[in-house]
Order: C-alpha cells, then structure tokens, then sequence
C-alpha cells in the first residue's frame, strides 16, 4: 500500500504536528518503509481470530460511587502560568 | 567490596545486624554516583543529597529502635523517570515534560516509599519510551558503563546503567529486558496487570509494565515483591495476592520443561550471542532440565504486531500533551489550533513525532481494520503460541538480544534495528521475562531471557536463579572505559 | 405547517447528565456550580499515567434508562476512545462507546392529536462529558481567549439517540418531553435544561413526499429549551422547502441556532478533517451485563409516568387529562402526590396545579421544585377557602403572594387584613349603602334585567376590597330588592 505526502499531511494535521516539506518527504520515506515491514501480515488469515484488546480476561472492573477530594488549587495550577480566575487560559478558539 | 557494589539481600544482612547504617550506605552510593555519573550519565534528576540522607536516617532510626524493617528499607534506588514522583519532576525524557511536577506518586513509587527504600534520581530514557537505544533522550544519550561508546539499551537505558554503574542499587522501570542485557544486570518485566500502571507515563496502554532492575535474581524477587500487587486504581491491574516470590528460590529445576523457540535463533547479529545462550542452557540441562525445540509459529508476524498496536496507542496516550494544563507552552501564539501545533511540534522529539504520525496513521478511517484490528488478532495468534507452548513446557528460554550493545549514533531506527525481536513476544502477549547476563562477547554482557506463562514470575525467578547460582557465569563489573563524550 | 408535498425526517440526539456524586472515571464530585477547577483531580485533568476506573452507578443509570425505554441490554458493552482536539477535552479523546453500546432497539411513545406514535430508539451509551468554556468576550468568535473550567469534564453522559421516526417539530418537542419526563420518572438525571443537564441536538432532512431517497441531512446543534427545539426545527425545515422549491442545493452541515434572530447559522467547520478514530480503550476493561443484574435493576424500576397516570385515575378519580398534564413532569406527580396526602379534595388540588401552578411556574420559567408554595401551603390556602377565612377570590391574591414571597397563608391573610367579612350587620350595611348610590341599576334588576345583580355584587366586593363573603352578599342583595 503506496503511503503518499497526502496521506502524510493529512495524518499530520489529524495528529496536530507540523512537519517542514523536509520532514514531509523524509517521513513519506520512513513510513513507507515501516509499512512494508508491517505489512507481511496483511496476507495472514486472522479469519474469525477475535481481537485481543485486553490482554487479562478481566471484566466489571468497577468502584463504588464515592467521592474522594480533588486537588487543591495549588496542585492544579502548579504546572502552569496560564491561570486567570481559577481556569486555564487558552488563546482564541476558531 | 565497597557497599554500592553490594546487592540488596547482601546490604539488608548487614543493616539489620547493625554492621553499616542506611546513612553510610546512602553515602557510599551518592560518592559513587559522583565519581561516575558524568561518564554514564544514567540520571536525568538527582535527589538532593541531604534529602536522601535523611531518608536514610529514618531507616536508621527504625532500626535502632529495634523495628523490623523490610528488605528494601534504607536501599538506594531510582526510577525511570516515566515513573511519576509526587513533588518531583517527572519528565519521561521529553522537552514536553521538562518542568512537570506531577501531584501524585505512581503505584510503585508509593509502595516503594511503603518499602522505604531511599529514593536517589531519576535515570534516562528514550523520550516517551519510544526508542531502544536512550538516545532519543531530549536531554542527552545514556552510555553504557561496559563501554562508554555504546548505548545503554533502550527504551529504560538510564536504569540498567545506572545499576549496572554501581550508581544505584536498584532501579525501576518499564522497558528494561535490553538494556538489563545490553548493560549486565537482572531485569524483568511481569506479566501484564501484576504491577500497577498507575502513574507510568508510559506511550502504551496494553504493552507496559513497570518492572525492577537488579544485580542479581534474589534483588529482582525481593523488589517484584515488593512492588506487585492489585491496584483499585489500575482496571487492568491483576487481582489476587502476591506470592513471596524471594521463597521460591530454591535453585531446584530437576525436571523443569524448558522450550527453546527456533523461531527465535538464528536471525542472531552475531553468532557468539546464540552460542552464549546455548551454553547456558546447557548448564540447565545439567541443572536437571529437560529441554526441547519448540515452535512458536507466528514470530514473523510479531513485530508487526508490536508496532502498530505501539504506535497506534501512543497516537492516543500522547495526545493529551496540547499545552493547556502542563507541559511545554508556546506564547505568542494566535489561536488554540496555533498553541496545538507549535506545542506538540515543538515539545516532541522526532521519533515520538514518527511514531504518532503512524499511529495516527493506522487508526485512520479505511485504515484501522488493515492494519490496527489486524494487530489486535495476530496478537490473539501470538498469545495462542506461547498458550500452546506452556502446555508442554514450563519456560521458554532465548537470547535477550539477538546482539550485544551496539555504538552510539549508529541504530536510531528502533523499528528496524531488531533489537526487539525477542523482548517484543513477551510484551505482545502479557506475559512475564526475565533478562540475566549469561556471558561476555568481545568484553560485553549477553542477556539471556527466560519467558513464563502468565503469572508464573516465581517459576522464571527461580530458574534463573537456579542458573545463576549454579551455572558459575560469576557476577561482573563493567569497566567503565571508552571515551565518554 | 409542513407542506403536504414534503415529507420531513428528523432524529434526536440527547445528552444527559447523570445524578451520581461522582464522575465516571474519577471520584471527583459531580455537583454542579462550584468554584471553577474545585472538582478536578489528576484523572479528570489528564494528566501523565492516571488511568480511568468505571464508576458502578453509572452502568445502573443506563441499564435503568435502557429499560425505561424498552431497550435491549447488551450483554457485552465496552468503552471506546474518541479523538479530537478541542480545549473542552483534556485527553484530546473522549470516552464513550463505538460499536457496542449498552442499550439498543427501544422506543418511547409520544401522544400526538390524541393519537399514540412509537418513536425508536436507536441506541443509549455511556460517554463523559466535556468541560466547560468561559469566553472572554460576548462570543466563542469574538472572545481573544478563553478559560476552561474542567469541573464538568468527566461528568457521567447518556447519549440516547433516536431512530429519524419524528416527522414534525411538534412530534420533535413531544419526543424530547416524554423522554425528559422518563429520565426525571427513573431519576437517573434531574434534566435540568437551564443548566444544562439535559441537552439536544437534532438531525433533520426534508424530501418530497414517497420519495425513496432522504434529504440533504442537516444537524443543528444545542438545542437547549423545548422552544429552541421546535422554533430551530420549524425553521430548518422552511429553509428546507424553500431551497427544494427552487431548486437551489442544500449541504450536508452542522448548524447553530441563533435565538436572538431566530434562525439557524452555518456551523462552518471543516467536516471532511475530522477523523475520530475510534478504538477500544485499552485502559478499561469491558461490561457484561448478566440478566440478573438487569432483573434486579427492573424490579427497582421506579412508577413510570404511564403507570402514575393510570393510578391517578384510579385512585383518585383524575380525568385523563388532568392525569396526564399532571404525571408529564415526575415533580409535578409529586407535588399532587404530597397534596393529595393532606387534603383528598383530588379534583380541587388538581385544578389550582394545572391552573395558576402552572401559569405562575411558566410566566417565571420557574421549576416546581424551586416553587416557593410548597404543598402543605397550598393545602393551608385550600383549608382557608374551606373554612372561608377567606373567598376564591382573594384565595388568588393569596397564592399570589405566597408564590412571590414563600409566606405562609394565613400570615398573608393577616398582614393584609384580607381575613373574609362573614358578619351580618356589617355586610347588610355595605348592601344599603350599595342600593341607595345606584338607584339605577337597582330599578333595572327590579324590572327584571337579572344581570343588574352582578353589577351591584361587584360594587359590594369592591366597596368591601374583596373581602365580604360574595354568597352572603348575593344572598342579602336578592332578599332587599324582593
Ligand atoms: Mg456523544
Ligand atoms: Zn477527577
């Protein structure tokens, strides 16, 4: 499957990364050659195979519906200097 | 022998008969980590030394009041520094992390602090994770202390050095298996669930364990112990109790089953490697093992696996490094979608930045069931290998590495360089390893990895240690020598 | 108002928030209007390494709001992520549920002219909410920058979607008001729209009638009042037509309202870059759902607002009517019920709910549960009419004030000295006073112009300020001027 600078930028934007043309053509490369390497298992037959997203079979793994405190506002803000009135300031929103 | 080249069970004796204090013994290290760390460059933090003396003192004092104190009270460790400290600058080796004070403490930092072992640094590691080399680092490559023109290993490289260094008595990570074996020290990664992942800021979700790194196999069963365990906190964390793992080490294998996957030798970088290997599983069959061939037949698709389950989860998990609650921050710029792009552009390094665009690339609409469910049931395959294996067998055993460290700047591509080929298996399918050194190559530790079904940590510990004890492969030191910089 | 030769289809997606009093991944408080960032922890900031842990109570919300609505409940239900950026997200994804929802295949039915109409349910899953965005100017575009308070974010969310079964606005607004009123019925969530615990947005498409082929599909987002609801329909379905009409192309969007001007705004963003990639979050595990878990929720099921209608019939003799304007809202069921318990008079509280209650309630767009009266005051007020302390009349004066203020009323009736006049000698001297200044109208009535008696009773009241017992007043009246 031919990955192309398109299907490159495109992913890029998704992730929310610039890449310079420079890197767009290195990263076409790199993935290009990534892909072959992934692909050899294109051809298995994983036919009725069920996908294993968790790797133990556990299930309802749930807590009960207390509350425990939160943070205090120094915690929440100390890796920050964007704070204005107790929240985060963002620049504009498009 | 100096104290900080001692191991754990070695210094627990000697603290608790009164013969050195956790004081002196914290000293003894911090001086040794002087000496050498700017040769290996293991840390990327260091406690400050008084802070860690008097963590030290406070074991002292238990110990004098006459209390019982564990195994690993008043031992000098580290944490890879994907493992969150509270208070603590925690970085994962990324310019995007670089001032983040995290308010919590991961599982395992908590239960170490229960242990209270004394914390000395946080050591290095390839940015996120991603990477098996330490050189992906934003802050600078890790050497190896075999030869300080190698790497470390990777992605944990700061933790095997900094043990196998001599810098700290033992270390935690995730990621460990090759750079234990690239750089002569014990390692093991559990099986998935049996530690916590809480508070590992780790790229994955489904492939990560936080594991010890060690001098020796008993160290490893006294700080697996210490750090297993279920963890309400954690919905994928195992329940059930913990065994006391330091008791099963009996070093009786007589009539142990060990599997040698075929599919895992001869794609060797060297052959020495494979003939290393192949020695000391010979001393096993000394030891009382029987042992036999056996295939594991989708091996050449487990790379595969890895890669896209790896990158398609760190496409996810890193995402939430946008700049608005931590982490790095451009100013000056004009909108959110500019604060998104010039944040992540900027605060990731170019093989995270890869591996996201891959990942991203394998979630994609028309894309996902090709590559990413595909992943997801060639790992159900995989798993079903080592299932169908441990039928017969009770361990598998393989090179750690299908070669020994190899020269800075020389392997960037993590993914190509297959240096995972055999520690990826364990990790595809959840299930425990352990790395040892079972010999030298041209003067450098070959790693050989024993593999269990899920949950038998105590099985793997006590083969190894059988191995280790009785195999006579005597524990060394590394030099220390090459160039450095 | 929809053209006979258009056919409209339109579908709802609600959100609502769920009553726990944590989030649905973290322990964090779920209460609503704290001080910003207040209810935040590692989890719900996103913070490095914290991993998500169901909240229980949540899955019993859904599987009860499943059942409520006559779904099927899946036996195997796991939570997917959503990715997108957006500052309301502090993952950049969202929890929720792709491919295997909780809930399928229900219906709720709606009361349309009288007639009953089953709408569909597609589908209910499990989601978080997102955060909230305070904006420094009057608008998300206008502001230079915005603040988020992650307080909401990792509120427990149902997503119920419908099946596009709604034909017309009006069927859209009663949809949304049986769903509100079942969600309220089972307490899962207490739908407060104002603050937005309950919120909609709609999917419409208009076509030609019997054609095969679906419209141009529009979705129009926050649709937070039932009104916002049916006008923003209303005039999407117009703009609909009307493009059809003259041939002019529609395009597949996401819409706003604009209540101000009363139309819907192209919502302009880039549809085509979003790409969710959804997957399994491998940091939970999935749920299954034995049926005893859900025999167990269904026999705790609470009385639905079909069976309350019915008992309140029974019961207490309601017409169906006032039973079903009465059972519409959970809170409204109540009030009756606790009424009802202090006074049996059915009928008589009946009237005063559906009549100045609701009037009041509406003209302050007031909830009953914030209502000053409660209902042993509204009992009081009935006694006082009963007892004739004071008249029907002023009995609305009463209500009046105790609805503004919250006093009591017979405080009320003694502050303003609006006690009824029932003495004799003091209404006869009223009556006198009332004949001799109109001799008029008393000659009218005499030569049997019957209607010359309510003129001369308002003016006893009047001179009396409403208090003279009007039976009395008519009373003595007729017995003068025989
Ligand atoms: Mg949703
Ligand atoms: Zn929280």
């Amino acid at each position: 499957m031919a990955v192309t600078i398109k299907d490159v930028e495109k992913t890029a934007f998704l992730a929310r990364i610039d890449l310079s043309e420079e890197e767009k053509n290195k990263f076409t490369e790199e993935i290009k050659i990534i892909l072959d390497h992934v692909e050899n298992f294109v051809d298995l037959n994983t036919e009725n195979i069920p996908p294993t997203i968790n790797i133990l079979p556990l299930y309802n793994v749930m807590r009960d519906d207390i509350t425990r405190p939160s943070l205090d506002k120094n915690a929440v803000f100390q890796n920050t200097s964007h704070e204005e009135d107790g929240m985060f300031k963002v620049p504009k929103i498009l | 022998m100096s104290l900080y080249e001692k191991t754990i069970h070695e210094l627990h004796g000697m603290l608790i008969k009164k013969e050195i204090s956790a004081e002196e013994l914290t000293k003894d290290v911090l001086a040794r980590m002087d000496q050498v760390e700017d040769k290996v460059k293991s840390f990327v933090f260091r406690e400050e030394k008084e802070k860690a003396i008097a963590q030290a003192k406070g074991v002292d004092e238990k110990i004098s009041r006459g209390e019982k104190v564990g195994p690993l009270a008043g031992i000098p460790m580290a944490y890879n520094d994907n493992i969150c400290t509270k208070g603590i600058r925690t970085t994962c080796s990324s310019k995007m992390l670089a001032d983040f004070v995290p308010p919590y403490d991961a599982f395992v930092a908590e239960k170490i602090g229960e242990a209270q072992s004394v914390f000395i640094g946080k050591t290095n590691m390839d940015e996120f994770g991603i990477g098996s080399s330490t050189e992906s680092s934003f802050f600078y490559p890790t050497r190896n202390p075999w030869n300080l023109n190698l790497v470390p290993g990777g992605s944990g490289g700061g933790a095997a050095a900094a043990v196998a260094a001599d810098e700290a008595v033992f270390a935690l990570g995730s990621d460990i298996l090759n750079p234990a074996a690239f750089c002569g020290v014990v390692a093991m990664k559990p099986t998935y669930g049996r530690v916590s992942r809480y508070g590992l800021a780790g790229s994955t979700s489904s492939l990560e364990q936080v594991g010890p790194v060690t001098k020796d196999v008993t160290d490893c069963a006294l700080v697996l112990g210490a750090i297993a365990g279920h963890d309400p906190k954690d919905s994928t964390s195992a329940p059930g109790d913990v065994p006391r793992y330091d008791e099963f080490l009996t070093g009786d294998i007589k009539g142990m089953h060990i599997g040698i996957p075929k599919e895992y030798f001869g794609n060797e970088f060297d052959p020495e490697v494979k003939d290393a290997v192949l020695s000391a599983v010979k001393k096993m069959e000394e030891l009382g093992a029987h042992v036999d061939e056996v295939s594991l037949p989708h091996t050449p698709y487990v790379m595969s696996a890895y890669h896209v389950i790896a990158a398609a989860e760190a496409s996810s998990v890193l995402a939430r490094y946008e700049g608005v609650r931590y982490g790095y921050r451009r100013e000056d710029v004009p909108d959110i979608e500019a604060l998104y792009r010039t944040t992540r552009t900027e605060g990731f390094g170019p093989a995270v930045k890869r591996r996201i665009i891959l990942g991203t690339y394998f979630l994609s609409s028309g894309q996902i069931d090709v590559y990413y469910k595909k992943a997801l049931q060639t790992r159900t395959l995989v798993k079903e290998d080592f299932d169908r294996a441990f039928e017969k067998y009770d361990l598998l055993v393989s090179p750690t590495c299908p070669g020994t460290a190899f020269p800075l700047g020389t392997q960037a591509d993590d993914i190509l360089n297959g240096t995972g080929l055999y520690t990826v298996p364990p990790c595809v399918a959840g299930i425990p390893a352990i790395s040892l050194p079972c010999g030298l190559v041209q003067g450098l530790p070959v790693g050989l990895q024993i593999m269990g079904p899920a949950f038998a940590e105590e099985k793997i510990l006590n083969a190894a240690f059988a191995y280790q004890q009785r195999g006579g492969f005597p524990r060394i030191k590394p030099s220390l020598s090459g160039e450095g910089k | 108002m929809t053209d006979s030769k258009y056919e409209v289809v339109i579908g709802l997606e609600v959100h609502t928030e769920l009553k726990t009093n944590t989030k649905i991944f973290c322990s964090c408080s779920t209460e609503f209007g704290g001080e910003p960032n207040t209810h935040v922890c590692p989890g719900c900031l996103g913070m490095p390494g914290v991993l998500p842990v169901l909240n229980k109570r949540v899955v019993d919300f859904a599987i009860m709001a499943g059942l409520a609505l006559n779904c099927q409940i899946a036996e195997f239900s796991k939570f997917d992520r959503k990715h997108y950026f957006y500052p309301d997200l502090p993952t950049s994804y969202q929890i929720s549920q792709f491919d295997q929802p909780i809930c399928k295949n229900g219906y709720l039915e709606i009361d349309i002219n009288g007639e009953q109409k089953r709408i569909g349910i597609n589908r209910i899953h499990m989601e978080e909410d997102a955060s909230k965005l305070v904006h420094g100017g009057a608008s998300i575009a206008t502001s230079s920058y915005s603040l988020v308070d992650y307080n909401r974010g990792g509120v427990p969310l149902l997503e119920i979607v419908s099946e596009p079964d709604i034909r017309s606005p009006e069927e859209a607004r009663a949809y949304l008001e049986k769903l509100k009123s079942i969600l309220e019925y089972t307490e899962v969530s207490d739908c407060k729209m104002q603050e937005g615990s309950l919120r909609c947005d709609a999917n419409v498409s208009v076509m030609p009638k019997g054609s095969k082929e679906f419209g141009t599909r529009v979705e129009i987002k926050n649709l937070n009042s039932f009104r916002a609801l049916k006008k923003a329909l209303e005039y999407e379905v117009m703009r609909h037509i009307q493009a059809l009409e003259e041939g002019e192309p529609l395009i597949q969007e996401t819409r706003t309202w604009d209540e101000n001007k009363g139309i819907t705004l192209s919502m302009r963003t880039k549809e085509e870059a979003h790409d969710y990639r959804y997957f399994p979050d491998p940091d939970l595990v999935p749920v299954i759902i034995s049926r005893e878990w859900v025999e167990e929720i269904r026999r705790n099921l609470p009385e639905l607002p079909q069976a309350r209608k019915e008992r309140f019939m029974r019961e207490y003799g309601l017409p169906a009517y006032d039973a079903s304007i009465i059972t519409s809202s959970k809170a409204l069921a109540e009030y009756f019920d606790a009424c009802v318990a202090l006074y049996p008079e059915a009928k008589t509280v009946s009237n005063w709910l559906m009549g100045d209650l609701i009037r009041s309630l509406n003209a302050e767009d007031q909830d009953i549960r914030d209502c000053r009266i409660r209902p042993e005051m509204l009992v009081e007020m009935l006694r006082l009419i009963d007892n004739k302390t004071i008249s029907g009349k002023i009995a609305k004066t009463v209500f009046e004030e105790m609805f503004q203020s919250g006093k009591k009323p017979a405080d009320i009736v003694k502050e303003k000295g609006l006690v009824q006049i029932t003495d004799q000698g003091e209404i006869e001297a009223m009556v006198d006073q009332v004949i001799e200044a109109n001799p008029k109208s008393v000659e009218d009535f005499k030569s049997g112009k019957e209607k010359a008696i309510g003129f001369l009773v308002g003016q006893v009241m009047k001179l009396s300020k409403g208090k003279a017992n009007p039976n009395m007043v008519n009373e003595l009246l007729r017995k003068k001027l025989k």
